[in-house]
């Protein structure tokens, strides 16, 4: 599934904020085509590096190549070229609250393409229908949707311009299981028919089981372990141990056979 | 989706010709189908659309290097448009990639179809209709609801259950130190401003006149009287109303003013009795220093202007005014920081979700204070001068 080639290279990354080391030595690197599953225990980074990859944090030290673009090497023209090609899904959706979930959808076609209204109104419900929201949503502001279409509402901004890497903070976090699930299955059907680089921070196991290729786990102030589920399960790292076969992922056992016969 | 090189770099444009071979119709497309680009055949194949005629259709997509959901979205429409019209359409030489996207994007415009049509909207006669009677039970609820707050306020603080029952000493002075002593300064500029500039154009009319002297009763009646509250209690509904709607408000965005009630306690009690209490402490404080600056004004100005020396300012001050003068203007100020603190807690507890609606209350608790506190300074003139106070 994942052509071997790399989308997003983080390398010798150090943000500190103050006195504060937050990521320090940090290298990743994301694939084509791949589904990432990011994880790591609260407060240890994870979202600072995201908000490093989409330049929203500075970074002391290190660089970041995005689609063979060094970041800091490059023009502010080349660099919204950049960001036109990735997506980004809140956690908490950061749906304009004074817009429409179409206005919303529009927002970054307006702003950077020069679309006929009727085309983008055409667009906008097609990614609407695309991420499973009906068409009545469509005529709803954020306060008025329930979580679960929220985050499909973000997930529609997000995928407007029908960016090559899309970025997900948390998004089955707040959702009951069944919408979870959904959600994961959405992801998944998205990235095989969008050809979707999904870079994904969760700390939902069922995601991570039925979704991800390939796990990273942030530990340490840099990345412990990358690898399948497979190379999670049999780490010994004292928290990648306990957050994989702890308690609460008591089901792996059956699961390992089941991504073992599916074959990742 | 085929990811051709990077894509970053100017893409060629997408483009598509047209042609009619025996019974069929032939859009031979090239180029790239992207969302970026799209724009530039938008219009085109809308044009061939109408073009169809009896022909079936038959798509060549060869020459298509990248396509996204964008390009599948116009491709789609077109069939669809085919479709519709009794003739049969087909893709021709279509990638795998860009196979499984088209038939994505027919897929979920199929479902969109089955389901039922948005609402129409009303038209306008019926609309505005609706927004007259909308507006007549908003004034309705608007002032059940300050009702309930003036009632909730009074009562709900002792309604709290539990230890510390009754009004919160600490909030009530935060809330004093917010709306009345940090006011101070900008209160007692401005009075002092218009009291000299009251003082000053009475002063150049009376001149006329040779009564120069008469500028003294007219700066104090008129500010005692009338300025100094009024002006204090703009300033305030500015400064301060505006202040507890946008708290109240965003309280109640973040669910806080729920997590109040669930806790037990009564959030208009809680957040909104302290700060009327402050406000009916502070209003009327105001109003002294604001009297005093804008007769200290006045003072200076008749000075500089007439000649009328602060001793001769202060001599006609004590005769032209009497106890009644001053009570008249201090008995209106509780008045006026009932009606600011009531619209501004009745216009926070309205914000809705939005981040627009919070906008939207806090000008209208700006508007709507402003426009009541000087009616009611308009009506206790007209009952001033009923009873000849």
């Amino acid at each position: 599934m994942a052509q071997e080639n790399v989308i997003i290279s983080v390398r010798d990354i150090h943000v500190q904020f103050g006195s504060h080391v937050v990521l320090h030595d940090l290298d990743l690197d994301v694939y084509r085509g791949e589904i990432l599953g990011f994880v790591g225990a609260s407060g240890t980074g994870k979202s600072v590096l995201l908000r490093t990859i989409l330049g929203l944090n500075k970074k002391q030290a290190g660089n970041i190549v995005v689609l063979g673009r060094d970041l800091d090497r490059i023009s502010e023209e080349e660099r919204i070229q950049v960001d036109m090609r990735m997506g980004v899904l809140f956690q908490h959706g950061a749906l304009f609250s004074s817009l429409t979930v179409l206005e919303n959808i529009q927002v970054p076609m307006r702003e950077y393409l020069s679309l006929p209204k009727q085309l983008m109104d055409e667009l906008a419900m097609l990614k609407i229908e695309l991420v499973g929201l009906t068409r009545s949503a469509a005529e709803k502001y954020p306060s008025e949707l329930s979580g679960g279409m929220i985050k499909r509402a973000a997930l529609a901004r997000a995928l407007a311009l029908d960016p090559d890497i899309v970025f997900l903070d948390e998004p089955t976090s707040g959702l009951d299981p069944v919408g979870a699930a959904e959600f994961d299955d959405l992801i998944s059907k998205l990235r095989d028919t969008l050809g979707l680089t999904v870079y994904m921070v969760t700390h939902d196991l069922d995601s991570l089981f039925t979704v991800a290729d390939r796990i990273a786990v942030l530990g340490n102030r840099r990345v412990l372990i990358e690898g399948t589920i497979g190379d999670m399960l049999k780490s010994e790292d004292p928290w990648v141990k306990s957050y994989f076969r702890g308690k609460r992922a008591r089901r792996i056992e059956t699961i390992e056979q089941e991504t073992a016969g599916v074959g990742g | 989706m085929e990811i051709d090189g990077d894509g970053v770099a100017s893409p060629q444009p997408p483009q598509v010709n047209a042609e009619v071979v025996g019974d069929q119709f032939r859009l031979v497309l090239s180029g790239s189908w992207a969302t970026h680009t799209i724009a530039a055949v938008d219009a085109v194949m809308r044009d061939h659309e109408r073009k169809i005629g009896g022909h079936s259709v038959v798509i060549d997509m060869s020459g298509v290097t990248y396509f996204d959901t964008a390009g599948a979205w116009v491709v789609y429409r077109f069939t669809r448009a085919a479709e519709k019209a009794g003739n049969a359409a087909a893709l021709e030489a279509v990638r795998p990639s860009h196979k499984v996207l088209f038939d994505a994007v027919k897929h979920a415009m199929e479902e969109l179809a089955e389901q039922e049509p948005a609402e129409e909207k009303e038209n306008l006669l019926t609309r505005m209709i609706v927004g007259v009677g909308k507006a007549v039970y908003d004034f309705r609820d608007d002032a059940l609801m300050a009702l309930h707050i003036l009632g909730a306020a009074v009562r709900g603080s002792q309604m709290k259950l539990g230890h510390g029952s009754g009004l919160s000493i600490a909030a009530v002075v935060n809330q004093l130190d917010r709306t009345g002593v940090r006011a101070i300064p900008i209160i007692a500029l401005m009075s002092t401003i218009i009291g000299a500039i009251i003082a000053q154009q009475g002063a150049f009319q009376l001149r006329y006149f040779g009564a120069e002297i008469f500028v003294v009763d007219l700066v104090g009646i008129l500010v005692l009287r009338e300025i100094g509250v009024l002006l204090t209690a703009i300033m305030i509904a500015g400064r301060s109303g505006s202040a507890i709607t946008a708290e109240i408000g965003s309280m109640k965005m973040r669910e806080e003013i729920d997590a109040l009630t669930v806790i037990g306690l009564n959030p208009v009690g809680v957040l909104v009795f302290p700060r009327l209490v402050a406000l009916g402490i502070a209003l009327p404080l105001l109003t002294v220093i604001s009297d005093i600056a804008a007769l200290g004004g006045a003072m200076f100005v008749a000075n500089t202007y007439s000649g009328i020396s602060p001793d001769a300012f202060i001599t006609r001050v004590h005769d032209a005014i009497d106890l009644t003068t001053v009570f008249a203007g201090f008995i209106k100020a509780p008045f006026m920081a009932l009606i600011i603190g009531i619209i501004a807690s009745v216009e926070g507890m309205k914000v809705g979700g939005s981040a627009e609606s919070l906008g939207e209350r806090v000008t209208a608790s700006v508007v709507k204070s402003i426009f009541v506190v000087i009616v009611v300074d308009g009506m206790f003139a007209i009952f001033y001068a009923a009873i000849d106070f």
